[in-house]
């Protein structure tokens, strides 16, 4: 029985004040909180196991790989995949710029065309604008429509072009929530060109939906670990063994090698060959505990939480006068990061007066500004759910939404 | 700090009822339009100058209009009674006032400022000291784009 309330304690931060009030955090999807589990792991891993990984000959070398290794292994099972395919990266930011940099950069040129859309987060907008000059490819991007959908005649018609040699785009939209139908739309980038690459951006749907990357039909996904109840400072880029094998190496340094001479050098096998230098050992070991904690939860259950509190929430929001709320209405078509503007109101005045009443939201442009521009504004305010939020904290949320309303129209 | 210090109670009140709020000032002599893409404010400041005495241009009328937080748009209302009817030397050195005075380096010409002077406090909170100082610098600029015989001018902060 999944129960947010048992849930939250868990997590020692949910349990402190703010401003003399409880916590409210709504900001999950900027980054979770962290279990105790987590904490531990981490912790455990200085105290009892700290070495550095793949080199020495000692027990506590043997036991630091084996911890590194391990937390691998969950993660890839974690989202389907094998092992060899799971690159630890930083975040979903230097994933993306893996993919650019060794894959696209190498692979494609003029008459190419890279395909991104309108509503991705700028980690999945400047990695392709950063190596596009050089590689001579076209960036082009799917349009969205403005109840915050992907125009599927808008990619259709670029997929006619029969240039479109890598697509991109979010499984879940960071602003306006959007699950995007990947499978059906790398099914359809396959059928205008059978060798497109697809890459996925998981940094809000693998913390928050089932995620299996073969049945996505993606060839590279791309998330961090610090929305998904672990460490910040890990991440994974996930990709086809073969495909990351044949792509050069994108940092070089110690640990991606397997020889090195003053002429040259060969790189070691996949995925260590994109893992220049000492790891985040210790933050992959609390990833690894953060996906064992996700597992035990169920991420059915998870999902299925997160939809009980939209059903509540997204009524809720709309029933406030001058509230507009971004994206599906519907909470089976979006995930819990929900953007909303409040006439008249500023995001960062609203985002002030809440924190004052112990709610934190997002206030900004959500790293998407191409996105909250369509949606004909410049910032939002986004209150975003997970596993550790209830319905009272949406009751919360919305009658810090009256207070603030009250505040500044008096 | 409190809240109280941020929106105090005459912040509040030129953010409802804001003067010289308009979408144009017909005739003018400059525009500018300042934008701080981080938070999406925008700013358009129009200013007519009374050249009757040419050796001392004075500020004649000002109208602003904009999209941004109550801070910024409150502050701009402010600025605007403070500068209409003075030299146009004068009404820069009460910016630089103003600028001081928001990175705590005390109160200058504090009768000048009008009711700018309530902004302050804000000073304690260097995330929304540029929201202060939006509409300000934006006058600032309409001045030296006006000294330069420029009719136009438009800028982006961060």
């Amino acid at each position: 029985m999944f129960d947010a309330t048992t849930i939250r304690k868990d997590f020692p931060v949910l349990q402190r004040q703010v401003h003399g009030r409880p916590l409210v955090y709504l900001d999950s999807a900027a980054t979770s909180q962290k279990p105790q589990a987590v904490l531990d792991a981490i912790t455990r891993f200085y105290e009892e196991r700290n070495a550095n990984v793949h080199r020495g000959v000692h027990a506590l070398a043997e036991e630091a790989t084996e911890a590194y290794e391990s937390a691998r292994t969950r993660v890839a099972r974690f989202v389907g995949a094998d092992p060899r395919g799971v690159v630890f990266t930083r975040n979903a930011t230097e994933a993306f710029n893996i993919v650019a940099y060794s894959w696209a950069r190498t692979r494609l040129g003029p008459g190419d065309i890279v395909l991104s859309t309108q509503m991705e987060h700028h980690a999945n907008i400047v990695p392709w604008q950063l190596v596009q000059p050089e590689a001579g490819f076209e960036l082009r991007y799917v349009p969205v429509t403005p109840d915050g959908r992907l125009d599927i005649d808008g990619l259709e018609r670029i997929l006619a072009t029969g240039r479109v040699k890598l697509f991109t785009c979010t499984a879940m939209s960071n602003v306006v929530g959007t699950i995007n139908p990947v499978a059906d739309l790398a099914g359809r980038v396959r059928a205008a060109n059978r060798d497109c690459v697809v890459v996925v951006d998981g940094a809000q749907s693998v913390p928050h939906l089932p995620t299996d990357v073969l049945a996505l039909g993606a060839d590279f996904l791309c998330f961090s670990g610090h929305k998904m109840l672990g460490p910040t400072g890990i991440g994974a880029l996930v990709g086809k063994p073969e495909l990351l094998d044949a792509m050069p190496p994108f940092l070089g340094g110690g640990e991606m090698i397997s020889n090195v001479t003053l002429e040259g050098t060969t790189f070691n096998e996949i995925p260590y060959k994109f893992e220049a230098g000492t790891p985040a050992i210790a933050e992959a070991v609390g990833l690894g505990a953060a996906v064992d904690y996700l597992d035990a939860l169920g991420m059915d259950a998870v999902r299925a939480h997160e939809v009980a509190l939209l059903e509540v929430a997204l009524p809720a929001l709309l029933a406030i006068d001058g509230v507009t709320v971004h994206g599906p209405r519907d909470p089976h078509e979006r995930g819990a990061a929900v953007s909303f503007s409040v006439a008249g109101l500023h995001p960062h005045d609203i985002g002030t007066i809440m924190d004052r009443e112990g709610v934190a939201v997002r206030a900004g442009h959500h790293c998407a500004k191409p996105l909250v521009r369509l949606l004909g504004s410049a910032a939002t305010t986004r209150a975003s759910f997970y596993v550790y939020n209830t319905v009272d904290e949406v009751a919360a949320l919305v009658d810090a939404i009256e207070v603030t309303k009250r505040f500044f129209n008096g | 700090m409190s809240l109280d210090d941020l929106y105090q109670e005459i912040i509040l009140d030129h953010y409802r009822s804001p003067r010289n709020r308009s979408a144009d000032l017909d005739p003018h002599d400059v525009h500018v339009h300042h934008s701080n893409p981080l938070c999406g404010d925008e700013l358009d400041v129009r200013l007519r100058v009374d050249r009757s005495d040419p050796t001392a241009p004075t500020v004649d009328a000002l109208a602003f209009d904009g999209d941004g937080c109550a801070i910024s748009m409150a502050s701009a209302s402010a600025m605007s009674e403070a500068v209409v009817g003075r030299k146009l030397s004068d009404a820069e050195d009460l910016t630089e006032a103003f600028r001081l005075m928001m990175h705590g380096e005390g109160v200058k010409r504090e009768d000048d400022l009008l009711d700018g002077v309530a902004f302050q406090g804000i000073a304690k909170f260097p995330v929304r000291v540029k929201c202060a100082l939006l509409g300000w610098m934006a006058f600032k600029d309409a001045v030296t784009t006006y000294a330069a015989g420029r009719d136009e001018h438009r800028v982006t902060n961060d």
